[in-house]
């Protein structure tokens, strides 16, 4: 995402550089109140001297297990049901509704629920993670295995290629970027609802850091750990789509255009 | 001909909601557990709490705040995604802070959104506008790369004003990655209502959950859940109805822009099936052109 040419990177870096420049002397200036914007630079020494520190790792530690941890259930659960839901047109139908009214439910909305079941550690963090991953997942397998080239499937299944063998061979590799794709949307999901159940319940991680640096007046802290979280989000986003290119590197969507 | 079999499908679909429901109403009344209350409790308490005597204390002013957030994101997420999408320079310039804010986590950003507004209605709106810009910032912009850029040329050279290209040839083309973009926005805006009303409100759906549950009110915290469940689920389907009213040109081409004959192929042949296949399941129809899009939209910007 990040190789191209050296000629794309002068706007690139032209662009950021301008952007940070104008905060600081906005900042410094006192065009932006100084005690809610702190001037860029510091927030950048705050975040490098956080970096230093195991403090931020071990908070950095407790959010990603949520979302690994949440990620995973998720996709074991919703990938082979959502294979099972596009094999069979009548276990789909069936169970439509219910999925069709299950999903727009916000999944924060079972923040509190989850509290009282789970309590405020990470489990409910875990359970809220799963819970809004499962649908992405779940939606994108459907489709991938809807989606299988109805000629390729007949085929297969006139030359009399047992059951299992069409899976791994047709079915499995046809869905596999539907799959990839939602684990990626998923995994920006999972970060967006981990960072809550520490923000909003207090569950133990970064974005209980956030609320603890706010509260307690250290501004700068504050701004030094949403950019963690941020590049948090940015690293992950980026190591999806690389993943992903490296594996389905043979699938059509992947393939280099040539023009 | 059609119809006994479309019938008995129809049936079918209510078959599994139907026996969950009961299941879980059987299952509730006999188990008396605190968390979960017999279903009969949450109808009976959602009737009371929600008709409607608390609609305009915390419904109200949740959605005020939804539509507001969502359509300052619609407004500068299509009109910054035109430019960005114009404009090679600007969009290679824009890409590592659209980047980064994309990547950022809004829920992260409700402190900086307190110290910024206070804890008023304000601070809701941006973190709902917030975080729902990305994604249909980022659909506009290759909504209107995919543009051919004959059709540009074509105008140009017939001299056509830019107010009408923009009007007649780039924002027609771009609608239907709009569309997506907005769909995605519209349930994350759903979400981030919720989640900002949880930290520092004095009313709305996601402050009256969480109040029930510290409240240990567990029946209306059901109601709640309902609520807001229900909300997403009408949101949702009246945003299928304006797109299929403003994209009705467009349904079933399934987002292969540009090939103008595919259209009306498609267009046809899904008569020829009935509403069953291209259209009548407006979901699924819907979400498939979302596919491609949510992956494309996650490649570099420029």
């Amino acid at each position: 995402m990040l190789g191209g040419r050296l000629r794309d990177w002068a706007p690139r870096l032209m662009g950021i550089s301008a952007i940070l420049v104008v905060l600081e002397v906005c900042s410094r200036t006192g065009v932006l109140p100084r005690e809610s914007f702190p001037p860029v630079s510091e927030i950048y020494g705050s975040l490098l001297g956080l970096l230093v520190e195991p403090g931020l790792w071990i908070e950095v530690g407790r959010t990603m297990r949520g979302w690994a941890v949440g990620l995973l259930l998720a996709a074991l659960l919703a990938v082979p049901l959502g294979m099972l839901l596009g094999a069979s047109k009548r276990a789909f139908q069936m169970s439509r509704l219910v999925i069709e009214f299950l999903r727009p439910v916000p999944s924060v909305a079972l923040i509190p629920l989850a509290v009282l079941v789970f309590g405020v550690g990470q489990d409910m963090k875990v359970f809220l993670v799963a819970f809004a991953c499962f649908w992405p997942i779940l939606f994108q397998s459907i489709y991938g295995v809807q989606d299988v080239d109805p000629v390729a499937r007949d085929t297969a299944r006139s030359y009399g290629l047992p059951p299992l063998a069409r899976f791994a061979r047709i079915i499995l590799p046809s869905a596999a970027p539907y799959i990839a794709t939602g684990l990626r949307i998923s995994s920006a999901i999972a970060l967006i609802l981990a960072l809550t159940a520490e923000l909003v319940v207090g569950a133990p991680g970064l974005g209980r850091a956030i609320v603890v640096s706010q509260i307690s007046g250290s501004i700068t802290q504050m701004y030094a750990l949403i950019l963690a979280t941020g590049l948090l989000g940015w690293l992950l986003n980026t190591v999806f789509l690389s993943v992903e290119r490296r594996l389905l590197r043979w699938h059509p969507s992947h393939r280099e255009v040539a023009l | 001909m059609r119809t006994a079999p479309r019938v008995s499908d129809f049936l079918l679909q209510f078959v599994l909601p139907g026996g969950l429901l009961l299941g879980y109403g059987v299952w509730s009344a006999q188990a008396d557990n605190f968390y979960f209350p017999p279903l009969t409790e949450i109808g009976s308490t959602f009737a009371d709490t929600w008709l409607f005597e608390r609609v305009p204390v915390d419904l109200l002013p949740s959605v005020s705040r939804l539509v507001a957030g969502y359509s300052l994101a619609v407004v500068v997420g299509v009109v910054a995604g035109i430019a960005l999408g114009l404009s090679r320079r600007a969009r290679l310039t824009s890409e590592p802070v659209v980047e980064f804010l994309r990547a950022l986590p809004a829920p992260a950003l409700i402190p900086f959104a307190l110290l910024l507004f206070g804890t008023g209605t304000n601070s809701k709106v941006f973190i709902i506008a917030l975080g729902t810009v990305w994604p249909i910032l980022l659909n506009t912009i290759d909504g209107v790369r995919g543009l051919e850029s004959q059709q540009l040329d074509m105008a140009r050279s017939y001299r056509i004003p830019s107010r009408s290209v923009l009007l007649h040839i780039i924002l027609p083309a771009a609608s239907p990655r709009i569309f997506a973009g907005m769909r995605t926005s519209l349930s994350i805006g759903i979400i981030l209502m919720v989640i900002s009303e949880m930290v520092a409100s004095a009313n709305g759906l996601g402050y009256f959950i969480l109040q029930s549950q510290r409240g240990f009110e567990i029946p209306e915290m059901w109601t709640g859940i309902v609520v807001i469940g229900l909300l997403g689920f009408v949101l949702n389907w009246l945003f299928l109805r304006v797109e299929a009213r403003v994209l009705f040109w467009h349904r079933g081409a399934k987002g292969l822009l540009g090939d103008s004959a595919a259209a009306p192929a498609v267009e046809s042949s899904a008569d020829g099936h009935g509403p069953d296949d291209a259209e009548g399941r407006g979901p699924e129809a819907a979400t498939a052109p979302d596919v491609p899009s949510t992956a494309r939209s996650s490649r570099p910007v420029s």
